[in-house]
C-alpha cells in the first residue's frame, strides 16, 4: 500500500496572531511553525500502517523552501520520502489541485490529509482533491482500518459517530482520534539524523486556479472585563436579565 | 440565475441551521436582485421555508438518501445548481455540510469560504467575513470564481423572517452506484439530547473536576438548562469523557449563546474553539485562571460547592419562569 500524507505547515497552537502590511498579511515574526495537529494524527496512523501492514509512506507539502524544516520533522517521525510542490499556497483550491497532481503521479492508494489546517481553516483541501481525483472520501475521520482494498472508517458526526465502509483508493480528512494522544511521537536523535538522508523531491507546480483570496484581516474586538459575582443568585439574575442567555 | 441554499433536515424536520442559511440566502438574493431557491432531502414541511424568504423549494424524496451520504448529496446539489443556473450557493457549517461542501466546490470549480459570520460586505466583488486562525482573527475573503460557495457559521447570522410563498417542486437527481461507494454501516448518536453543534447552551468540564465520577453534576446542570455537555482536551485524552465531547482548536468548535466552563483553565487552544460563543461563564477556584480574562461572568470558587448551588437555583428559576 502506498500512502501519501499531506502535511500543512502551521503556526504553533500557542502562537499569538498578528497581522501586518495594513492588515493584509499574517505576521510570521517570532512565530514557530509545526506540523498541523490534524496531520500529525494522520502521519502517526500512517506509521502504524507502515509498521504493521508494510505500507510505504510519503509526505507532501505545497510551499516554498521555508516549509522544509517541518517536512524534515515528518521524515524524522518516520515517513520514507517527501515531495515539496514549490509554490506559495494561495488558497485551498490551488493546494488541492497541486496535491491531486502529486497523487496522480505517485499512484497512491491512500491519501491522509487533515480535517482542516489550524491557520486558515479552509477545511477543503482533502474534499476538493477527492472531487478532482474521483476518489472515495471520508471526512472528520477518527478511525481507519484497511484490509486489502477494503477500508472501514469511523467519522465524527454532530452528536455522535458513523461507521462507514469504502474502498481504496481513498482520501481522508483526519483528526484527533485516529490515534491515541500517547501514540504521537517526538522525533529522536536517530530519526533526525536519518531524516537528513531521506529523499526530499522538489517539483514545480502545475497550472491551477486560485478561487479565493483574503483581502484583509481583523483581530477580534478586545473583550470587556469579566464580571465577577459571589453568589449563584446573582449569576442567574445577570444571565437572565442582562445577558438574556437563559 | 438564482441563489441556491442547501437546507438540512432530520427525520423530515428542518434543522435550526437550515432556517439560518435560508434567511442568509434570501438576504443575499435580495442584495443581488434575484430569488432564493432551496434544495431539501426527504423534508416534510417544505412550504415553511417561505417564512424565511425562499420562493422555491426543490424537494428530493428518495429512500436511498435517507441517511446522509456526502458524495450522493453533493452530486444532487450540483445537479440542482446546474438546473437553476445558480451562481451563489449557501450552506451551513455542520459536520455533514463541511463534508459535502468541498466535494461540491471541486465539482463546480467554485471558490468556497467556510465559517462565514455575516452577510456579504459586497456582492461585486463578492466579499464575506469569516473567522480564521482558529477564531483568533477574522478575514474578509473574496471569491473570484463565477460560482461561489458560502458556508455560514452556526448561530452567527440568526434566523430572520421574511415572508413569501414557497412553491415546492419535486426534484429527482440522477444518481449512480458510484455515488454510494462509501456506505454508512452504523450510526451511534445520542437522540433527544442537544448536541454541541446546535445547542443554545453548552456546559463544559475540565480537569478541575478531578475524575469521571464527578460528571453527574455537570450532566444535571446541562439537563436543567437543556444544554449539551462538553469537555477540555485532557479530559477526553484521559478517557473521562468521550472524544466527541472535546472542544477547542483540535476538537469541536462551540458557537452557542451560552458557554459555561467549569474547572477549565482557559488554555489558548481551548479558548480558540469556544470564543465564538456569545456569553461565557467561568467557574474556577483559581482567581488567576486565564479563562477569566476571556469570560463575561465568573465565580471564583470550588466547583463542588458552586455547581450544586447553581443547579438548585436554576431549578427554582425554571419553576418560576415556566
Ligand atoms: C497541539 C495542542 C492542541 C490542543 N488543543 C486543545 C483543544 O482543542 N482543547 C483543549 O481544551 N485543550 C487543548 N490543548 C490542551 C491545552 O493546552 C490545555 O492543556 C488544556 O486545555 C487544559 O485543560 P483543563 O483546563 O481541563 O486542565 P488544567 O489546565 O489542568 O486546568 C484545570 C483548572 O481547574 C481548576 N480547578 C481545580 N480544582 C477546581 C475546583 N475544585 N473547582 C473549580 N476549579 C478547579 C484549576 O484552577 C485549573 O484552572 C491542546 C494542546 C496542544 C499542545
Ligand atoms: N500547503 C499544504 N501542503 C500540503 N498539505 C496541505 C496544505 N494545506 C492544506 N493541506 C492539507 O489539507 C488539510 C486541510 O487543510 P485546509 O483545507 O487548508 O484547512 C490539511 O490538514 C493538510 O493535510
Amino acid at each position: 500500500m502506498k500512502i501519501l500524507v499531506c502535511i500543512s505547515n502551521v503556526p504553533d497552537t500557542t502562537s499569538k496572531i498578528n497581522f501586518t502590511d495594513s492588515d493584509t498579511k499574517f505576521d510570521t515574526n517570532g512565530v514557530q511553525f509545526v506540523i498541523n495537529p490534524n496531520d500529525e494524527f494522520g502521519l502517526t496512523r500512517a506509521m502504524w500502517f507502515k509498521e504493521k501492514q508494510n505500507a510505504t509512506v510519503h509526505i507532501a507539502t505545497v510551499g516554498d523552501v521555508s516549509v522544509e524544516p517541518t517536512m524534515r520533522k515528518a521524515l524524522a517521525i518516520g515517513a520514507d520520502e517527501a515531495i515539496r510542490v514549490n509554490a506559495v499556497p494561495t488558497d485551498g483550491f490551488f493546494v488541492a489541485q497541486q496535491l491531486a497532481n502529486v497523487v496522480k503521479d505517485g499512484a497512491y492508494d491512500l491519501v491522509i490529509a487533515g480535517r482542516e489546517s489550524i491557520d486558515y481553516n479552509g477545511a477543503m483541501v482533502p474534499g476538493i482533491m477527492a472531487s478532482l481525483l474521483k476518489m472515495n472520501f471520508v471526512n472528520t475521520c477518527i478511525s481507519l482500518e484497511i484490509d486489502g482494498t477494503n477500508a472501514t472508517a469511523i467519522r465524527e458526526i454532530d452528536g455522535g459517530k458513523e461507521k462507514l465502509s469504502t474502498t481504496l483508493p481513498l482520501i481522508i480528512g483526519g483528526q484527533k482520534g485516529l490515534v491515541q494522544e500517547s501514540d504521537l511521537r517526538i522525533p529522536n536523535m536517530r530519526g533526525i539524523m536519518m531524516a537528513r538522508q531521506k529523499k526530499l523531491t522538489v517539483v514545480e507546480p502545475v497550472e491551477g486556479i486560485t478561487a479565493t483570496k483574503d483581502t484583509k484581516f481583523e483581530k477580534p474586538a478586545a473583550k470587556g472585563a469579566v464580571k465577577l459575582v459571589t453568589s449563584v443568585d446573582e449569576l442567574v439574575k445577570l444571565l437572565h436579565e442582562e445577558a438574556k442567555a437563559i | 440565475m438564482s441563489v441556491l441554499v442547501y437546507t438540512e433536515s432530520e427525520n423530515g424536520k428542518f434543522k435550526k441551521n437550515a432556517l439560518e442559511v435560508a434567511s442568509y440566502a434570501s438576504e443575499i438574493a435580495k442584495q443581488m436582485g434575484t430569488s432564493a431557491t432551496a434544495i431539501s432531502f426527504n423534508a416534510t414541511e417544505n412550504n415553511s421555508l417561505g417564512e424565511y424568504g425562499i420562493s422555491k423549494v426543490l424537494n428530493v424524496t428518495d429512500d436511498k438518501l435517507k441517511t446522509f451520504n456526502a458524495k450522493a448529496y453533493a452530486d444532487a446539489v450540483q445537479q440542482a445548481v446546474e438546473k437553476e443556473g445558480a451562481k451563489v450557493i449557501i450552506l451551513s457549517s455542520s459536520t455533514d455540510t463541511k463534508y459535502l461542501a468541498p466535494l461540491l466546490a471541486g465539482h463546480l470549480k467554485a471558490g468556497y469560504i467556510p465559517n462565514v459570520v455575516g452577510a456579504p460586505q459586497s456582492t461585486s466583488p463578492f466579499i464575506v467575513k469569516r473567522t480564521t486562525f482558529s477564531n483568533k482573527g477574522f478575514a474578509f475573503s473574496e471569491i473570484s470564481t463565477e460560482t461561489k460557495i458560502v458556508g455560514v457559521s452556526n448561530n452567527a447570522y440568526g434566523i430572520h423572517e421574511n415572508k413569501t410563498t414557497a412553491t415546492v417542486e419535486n426534484f429527482s437527481p440522477t444518481l449512480n452506484d458510484g455515488d454510494f461507494s462509501t456506505k454508512s454501516i452504523d450510526i451511534d448518536k445520542v437522540v433527544g439530547k442537544a448536541t454541541i453543534a446546535d445547542a443554545d447552551i453548552v456546559v463544559s468540564g475540565g480537569r478541575g473536576l478531578k475524575g469521571p465520577e464527578n460528571w453527574g453534576m455537570i450532566e444535571e446542570l446541562a439537563d436543567v438548562l437543556g444544554a449539551a455537555t462538553a469537555c477540555s482536551k485532557p479530559v477526553s485524552d484521559l478517557g473521562w469523557r468521550p472524544h466527541g465531547e472535546h472542544v477547542g482548536q483540535t476538537g469541536k468548535p462551540v458557537a452557542s449563546n451560552l458557554y459555561i466552563a467549569i474547572g477549565i483553565s482557559g488554555a489558548i487552544q481551548h479558548l480558540a474553539g469556544v470564543s465564538s460563543s456569545k456569553v461565557k461563564v467561568v467557574i474556577n477556584s483559581d482567581p488567576e485562571a486565564p479563562f477569566f480574562k476571556a469570560a463575561d461572568y465568573g465565580i471564583v470558587g470550588d466547583a463542588f460547592e458552586v455547581v450544586p448551588q447553581l443547579i438548585e437555583k436554576l431549578k427554582e428559576f425554571k419553576a418560576q419562569n415556566a
